[in-house]
């Protein structure tokens, strides 16, 4: 606390200090006074000698030193005024007493000096570079440093540069601003030797803020224009390297690494990567090199990728006609042979490997990472190597290995990152099915993890609607799925949410539609590997899974028929992919099903199979499947609403067969009849049986048209409504459900129009007065909507008796 | 009208949040009712998937049903293949299977939905249907010629 307070005091009075010298500083220029202009100013800059202030604040006053310097330095300038030669004025600073003060005006100085041109800035520049020596001290040598390279930025011979003499050289420039970025290097890097051990951590944070004064340099060099790719290959890197390397200072080498990516040319980088790699192994082992070497990586993938987009615009503009195929050919051969020349694939995987195995202590997190930006920067710069790709996944495998699943939640996220870049980039879960190491790395993963990978591939299976075509490619899948497939370890995990797995298996769901082959054979291949896979998963995903896999498999079977109607003969007996293989393994996949127990699923796709068996003209499969049916539907459909529902698809499925002979179809209407009158509620009786009539009369079959069980059905449903009529007077002392007796005579309208000679008219005649007079019962308090069923059915039967021709005629004896 | 409730109704509701669901076959949602009626404008419209009304898909069935629910429009499914049917009672409308799913009833089934346009007493019902991978679409008009509840 002390130290802060104190610390605000002093930097206060130096700045007044300062700021009072400044003030004779100025007065004197104002008038032409040399002498006391030179005396105040060294003492204004006599303040920079504190020891006693933080970098931070130490900035604080230099700043306002630098402030009233530029105004001394335009005075110095203007020769008319102060009458001494700018030669003479370099020798006359010198006379000043301390050190610091004169190097501050001598740079001051030998900056006006270089801009009068009557000097060599060559002799000048190395001068002042030497000169500032005599500073030791690191935070005002780094300062005055600092300042040295301001003033003399803008007059470093360089190429079309004024400042560039005869005997000058661009070398000279480099030379300068090399040695200038060692001394202040040094300087920064002796810096956390200053000071007590217990304030060790402070002074670090202290020496992060002066970093980019020493960077500056680095800056400065890279807007040289005459450091040309041969003069940064052979003197301004290896020099820079060399000195980051030497430094042996974590901080220093970590910033400086980073600071040579950012500040010279991609191209450049990508020309000199033997050298810039070769130092990496050789930096200190605790040094950050991913973020570093992960920059590079970046940065050069960038770099290909925008000299892509460039040479494509400009060979759009040029020939706008062109294929775009041949465009793209033409832009990738472009910038391609650039890093293929210099192998920047293998030298980075290479420089990559001596890291991690320099740096023992590298966290595994930090080995992903690398091999994550690796990856990025094949896919992007190499997207047809897909051997680069798996290279990269099998290094990170070796690191993986003999090591347990992770469980560091940052490497696991990397992970994720490594294995979704190939699918992003490919839009094609069919090439990464192709990396013989991409199952390897999901094997490290935890169980959640490796579900959420498992989720990211089917997402990107269906987002591209992906086609997954042969049997090997879905085996493969399933291998890299298998998390959400099957419980992996023994506990079947209670602890899951249960969201999270219906959405988990629902995609599930959803990807088995997408695996699909118009080759029968192939088709059938796959949807057998599907079958093996799935009936592992257990009694909580079969419901799921089940379905998706029966109406695949239904599907090949329409696509069997077709192609035997094509050949025009029926000899798919002998084809591997015959209808009846494909019906026994969906008989085994749905009692798989019904035993889990769902049995309400495996009613609904038995009957499914059992219609498509009829399609395919084969009655015993047919029935086996309508047995294993009715037999669900006896043991295990025990709750009225399922029972009710299921009767109707019952019905609704036997209605439309028309594979079965006589005999069959007898039992299953008998059978679905009877158990039609045995439902629970009258009414679900009742509609179930007037259901049933349907059975016994199929428009488009010739032989089904049995009017007389058609009346019987109808009569049944007569009877029971009046059962349900009575019972409710009983039980509720009014009139139970009208609506059913019109219903019902909808139904005799039904047949009636269909021409069953056993529905006549007198019938319909009788049921309208029925209905009419239980409507006007005193117990009767018929609901709004029966009686607008039975006016709209009224209604109906007005609208065919107007109608004349054949139906008005049948029409006429009814009288309402 | 299909399988998957959750997921599914969330995405329909994205689609449009006015939504009216009739229960199918394979929904295990009991939420979802067996029929449905709702009025839009100057019509009354009933929603019914279809596997409850034997034989499967049949006209003169699906207007029975349309009798008792007294509705103007009767949409309805369970076949996967769209069909619009204008009687005197009104219109019933089957607007296909719009993933184009399996079914036994329809072979080869073209992915179909429809958009109905309610104005006055004037109905468009435009299908959009995907054949061989070309949509096609197709418009229906339908006129109401008299007030829903005529005193008989």
């Amino acid at each position: 606390m002390d130290v802060i307070i104190d610390e605000e005091k002093w930097l206060a009075e130096g700045i007044a200090s300062v700021q009072q010298n400044a003030f004779y500083m100025l007065r004197a220029v104002d008038s032409d006074n040399l002498r006391e202009a030179l005396k105040y100013s060294a003492q204004m800059l006599s303040e920079l000698r504190t020891s006693k202030l933080s970098p931070h604040k130490y900035f604080e006053l230099y700043m306002r030193a630098f402030d009233e310097l530029r105004k001394l330095e335009l005075f110095f300038k203007d020769e008319s005024r102060h009458g001494v030669h700018v030669s003479d004025l370099y020798e006359l600073v010198q006379h000043a007493g301390n050190v610091l003060p004169r190097l501050y005006l001598l740079c001051t100085v030998g900056s006006v000096y270089m801009k009068s041109k009557e000097v060599s800035c060559k002799d000048i520049l190395k001068d002042l570079v030497e000169m500032c020596r005599a500073v030791q001290h690191p935070i005002r040598g780094l300062f005055l440093r600092s300042y040295l390279c301001q003033v003399t930025r803008d007059k470093l011979p360089d190429i079309g540069s004024e400042y560039k003499g005869v005997g000058d050289s661009v070398l000279d420039a480099v030379d300068f601003v090399l040695q200038n970025f060692m001394e202040m290097n040094k300087l920064w890097v002796r810096l956390q030797h200053q000071g007590p051990a217990q304030v060790a951590e402070k002074r670090e944070k202290e020496r992060n803020e002066l970093r980019d004064l020493v960077g500056k340099n680095l800056h400065i060099l890279s807007q040289i224009e005459g450091v040309d790719l041969e003069m940064y290959r052979d003197t301004v890197l290896p020099k820079i390297l060399e000195q980051v390397v030497n430094s042996k200072d974590e901080l220093a080498q970590h910033y400086l690494m980073d600071c040579i990516i950012q500040v010279f040319p991609d191209e450049y980088h990508l020309q000199t990567l033997d050298i810039l790699l070769a130092a990496c192994p050789q930096l200190q082992p605790t040094v950050d090199i991913k973020t570093v070497l992960s920059q590079l990586m970046e940065r050069l993938s960038n770099y290909a990728a925008s000299s892509t987009e460039v040479s494509d615009h400009s060979l759009a503009l040029l020939v706008s006609s062109f294929d775009t195929i041949c465009l793209l050919t033409m832009s990738i051969l472009q910038v391609l042979p650039e890093f293929l020349q210099v192998e920047a694939f293998a030298k980075l995987n290479n420089a990559i490997g001596k890291v991690i195995e320099a740096q023992i202590d590298m966290p595994i997190v930090g080995a992903i990472t690398l091999y994550t930006s690796l990856l990025m920067f094949t896919l992007r710069v190499h997207p047809d190597r897909l051997d680069y790709v798996d290279l990269v996944l099998g290094a990170c495998v070796r690191k993986l290995s003999g090591k347990p699943k992770l469980e560091d939640s940052r490497a696991t996220k990397q992970i994720i990152a490594l294995l979704s870049a190939p699918l992003d980039k490919y839009n094609d879960a069919v090439t990464a099915l192709t990396l013989s190491n991409y199952p390897c790395i999901m094997d490290y993963l935890d169980n959640d993890t490796n579900k959420v990978m498992a989720m990211v591939i089917i997402q990107n299976i269906l987002k591209n609607y992906t086609c997954i075509s042969t049997a090997d490619q879905v085996e493969a899948l399933f291998e890299l799925i298998k998390g959400l497939i099957r419980d992996i370890d023994e506990s079947p995990g209670d602890e899951l949410d249960e969201e999270d797995f219906k959405e988990e298996q629902n995609s599930v769901a959803r990807l088995i539609h997408m695996l699909y082959n118009d080759d029968p054979d192939e088709m059938l291949k796959i949807i057998c590997t599907v079958q093996r896979h799935i009936m592992t998963g257990g009694q909580r995903r079969l419901p799921f899974t089940v379905p998706p896999l029966v109406f695949s498999a239904l599907k090949v079977n329409s696509l069997v028929r077709r192609l035997q109607g094509q050949d025009g003969e029926a000899d798919g007996e002998e084809a591997p992919a015959s209808p009846k293989q494909i019906f026994r393994l969906m008989n085994q996949t749905i009692e798989a099903l019904s035993s889990v127990p769902s049995p309400d699923l495996a009613l609904r796709l038995y009957l499914q199979c059992a219609e498509a068996a009829s399609d395919c003209d084969l009655e015993p499969i047919a029935y086996e499947f309508f047995t294993q049916a009715f037999i669900l539907y006896e043991e295990d459909i025990a709750d009225s609403k399922a029972q009710f529902t299921a009767i109707h698809l019952i019905i609704g499925t036997l209605q439309r067969m028309a594979v079965f002979g006589v005999e069959n179809r007898d039992t299953l209407t008998h059978k679905a009849t009877g158990y039609s009158a045995k439902l629970l509620k009258k009414a679900d009786q009742c509609r179930a049986v007037y259901a049933c009539s349907h059975l016994f009369w199929v428009d488009e079959q010739d032989g089904i048209k049995d009017g007389e069980r058609v009346l019987l059905c109808l009569k049944r449903s007569l009877r029971i409504a009046n059962a349900a009529q009575q019972m409710a007077n009983v039980t509720r002392g009014s009139s139970g459900p009208v609506t059913l007796f019109v219903e019902i005579l909808n139904k005799y309208l039904y047949f009636f129009e269909k021409g069953n000679p056993k529905v006549t008219s007198s019938a319909i005649q009788g049921l309208v007065e029925l209905i009419r007079t239980e409507m006007q019962s005193e117990t009767s308090t018929p609901d709004q909507g029966t009686t607008a069923f039975f006016n709209s059915t009224l209604r109906y039967i007005q609208f065919q008796k107007q109608k004349g021709g054949l139906m008005g005629e049948k029409y006429d004896p009814v009288k309402l | 009208m299909e399988d998957n409730p959750s997921e599914v109704h969330d995405y329909l509701k994205t689609i449009c949040p006015d939504l009216h669901v009739a229960r199918g076959e394979y929904d295990e949602d009991a939420r979802y009712p067996e029929t449905k009626t709702l009025t839009i404008g100057q019509f009354k419209l009933g929603l019914c998937h279809g596997h409850q009304v034997i034989p499967w898909g049949d006209l003169d069935s699906l207007a029975m049903l349309q009798r008792q629910l007294d509705v103007d429009i009767l949409v309805t499914g369970h076949t996967h293949q769209f069909t619009a049917y204008k009687h005197e009672g009104g219109v019933v409308i089957n607007p296909g299977s719009a993933t184009g799913s399996y079914s036994s009833i329809t072979y080869d089934v073209n992915p179909s939905f429809v958009l109905m346009d309610i104005e006055g007493l004037r109905v468009v019902v435009y299908v959009y249907e995907l054949i061989d991978g070309e949509v096609k679409v197709d418009k229906i008009d339908f006129k109401k010629t008299t007030a829903p509840q005529s005193p008989h």
